[in-house]
């Protein structure tokens, strides 16, 4: 990780919490497991009910949901047509895949071209699209990200390592409301012929916010 | 100003780079996937609903100097407690000491799926016609809001187009203020970069999703 010694030094909203020792407890392993004692005790919540709220997030709904809805886009044109159509026509495309619901109710899909390029931002709080890209990473709701998205969006791809062309047109998609953006990457080169399956392992999570381009074959881990 | 949101972060400088991190990597401490769930658990009782949540979090005095995840934990306690829901005793105890308080609902284990693949969607039937349409030139309103409100204040008082008419929206403002939904006109509007920002980049354009109280007509 780069070095921040030389960065202002502020408090990031979404510093890191790490423990050396994974079997000592730490005030926030204390606070949250006693608040989870109480709310269960007075019967607000079913503890089975974390144990699947986290399990699904972990391995059930993620990014390879975004990335095979991208795939698809690739493959088919008429989808991809539907998919960038409008809200309910998005909304619906992506629900033929069998994602929908919380935190993605309504979808807007934007597709990068050589000309524009989209990044998306909540600089209000972490609003991001769940069902197709599952919880947002740490940097997503950093201070960091959410304060300079809308200004300088150039910097914060440099960032990512990713520098586009002079001329690209830049749009911010600040998600202020409830609905929800992903970014449509552009597919790479030479990547004809490709199944849908293989494209989508050049979809990266980064691309379908804006963060990053699409992984040029043989370059998919 | 009796409300002050510490959220409101487009356009500051001095946080620093953005540090990029693998697809993998969801949580940084143990604690962190159990202070999810426990938030949307007990967001899905219905004791408030999520613009209350998010103002909850917003006005937190420490929000800036609290990791995201201890944000959701001090917000949560704070709705628990205004609501009598938890007691401040409780919490520190780690154990009930006070009756239970009835909640409209109780996510169960089996039910999660379901209610996650259900969401909440915002929209509802349109009772006046939409005030702008795509196009349009708009101003959107200058002041900063009294309350939680949804138009970061780079975008206040700035000159806009109306890009989509989106249909009536819940409306942040009033929800979160227990005022019911209050469904208004939802756009988004597009700025061009120079309009926000003195040294914006050339090619650059914001949109944000503005409900139509946040705007007036350009003449």
């Amino acid at each position: 990780m780069a070095t921040h010694a030389t960065e202002p030094d502020r408090p990031d909203p979404d510093g890191h919490d790490h423990h050396d020792d994974p079997s000592e407890l730490g005030p926030m392993d204390l606070r949250v497991r006693a608040l989870e004692s109480v709310l269960t005790a007075k019967g607000y919540i079913d503890p089975d009910a974390l144990d699947v709220l986290i399990d699904t997030y972990q391995t059930r709904i993620g990014p390879r949901n975004g990335a095979r809805v991208v795939a698809r886009a690739w493959a088919d044109a008429a989808f991809r047509e539907r998919l960038l159509r409008d809200v309910a026509s998005a909304t619906a495309a992506i629900t033929e895949l069998g994602y929908g619901g919380r935190q993605g109710e309504q979808m807007l899909v934007v597709a990068n071209t050589p000309q524009q390029h989209h990044l998306v931002v909540c600089t209000l709080c972490s609003c991001y699209p769940w069902p197709v890209l599952g919880l947002p990473p740490a940097w997503y709701k950093s201070a960091a990200y959410r304060s300079r998205a809308v200004k300088d969006p150039r910097g914060v791809l440099a960032d990512f390592g990713v520098a586009l062309p002079d001329g690209t047109q830049l749009r911010v998609w600040d998600s202020t409301a409830e609905l929800r953006y992903m970014v449509l990457p552009m597919r790479p080169p030479g990547t004809e012929g490709m199944s849908e399956e293989q494209l989508a392992a050049l979809v990266t999570r980064d691309s379908m916010i804006g963060t990053g381009l699409a992984l040029a074959p043989g370059a998919a881990p | 100003m009796t409300y002050q949101t510490h959220a409101d972060l487009g356009g500051e400088s001095g946080f620093g780079r953005v540090r990029p991190e693998p697809e993998g990597e969801l949580f940084h401490a143990a604690w962190e996937p159990r202070a999810l769930a426990v938030t949307l658990a007990m967001g899905a009782t219905g004791s408030w609903n999520i613009d209350a949540s998010r103002a909850a979090r917003e006005t937190l005095p420490g929000y800036r100097a609290l990791g995201y995840y201890e944000v959701w934990i001090t917000g949560l306690e704070r709705l628990l407690r205004a609501r009598g829901l938890v007691q401040a005793d409780e919490l520190a105890a780690g154990r009930m000491l006070h009756a239970a308080l009835p909640v409209p609902r109780v996510l169960r284990a089996a039910d999660v799926l379901q209610v996650l693949a259900k969401g909440a969607p915002t929209e509802r039937p349109a009772t006046t016609a939409a005030r702008f349409k795509v196009g349009q030139r708009v101003r959107t309103q200058a002041a900063p809001a009294e309350h939680h409100t949804r138009l970061p204040g780079y975008a206040r008082g700035r000159c806009g187009t109306v890009e989509r008419v989106h249909g009536a929206h819940v409306f942040a403002d009033a929800h979160a203020q227990g005022l019911g939904e209050s469904p208004q006109w939802l756009y988004t509007v597009v700025f061009a970069g120079a309009e926000l920002w003195a040294d914006a980049a050339p090619g650059l354009s914001v949109s944000v999703d503005a409900w139509e109280p946040y705007l007036d007509a350009v003449e």
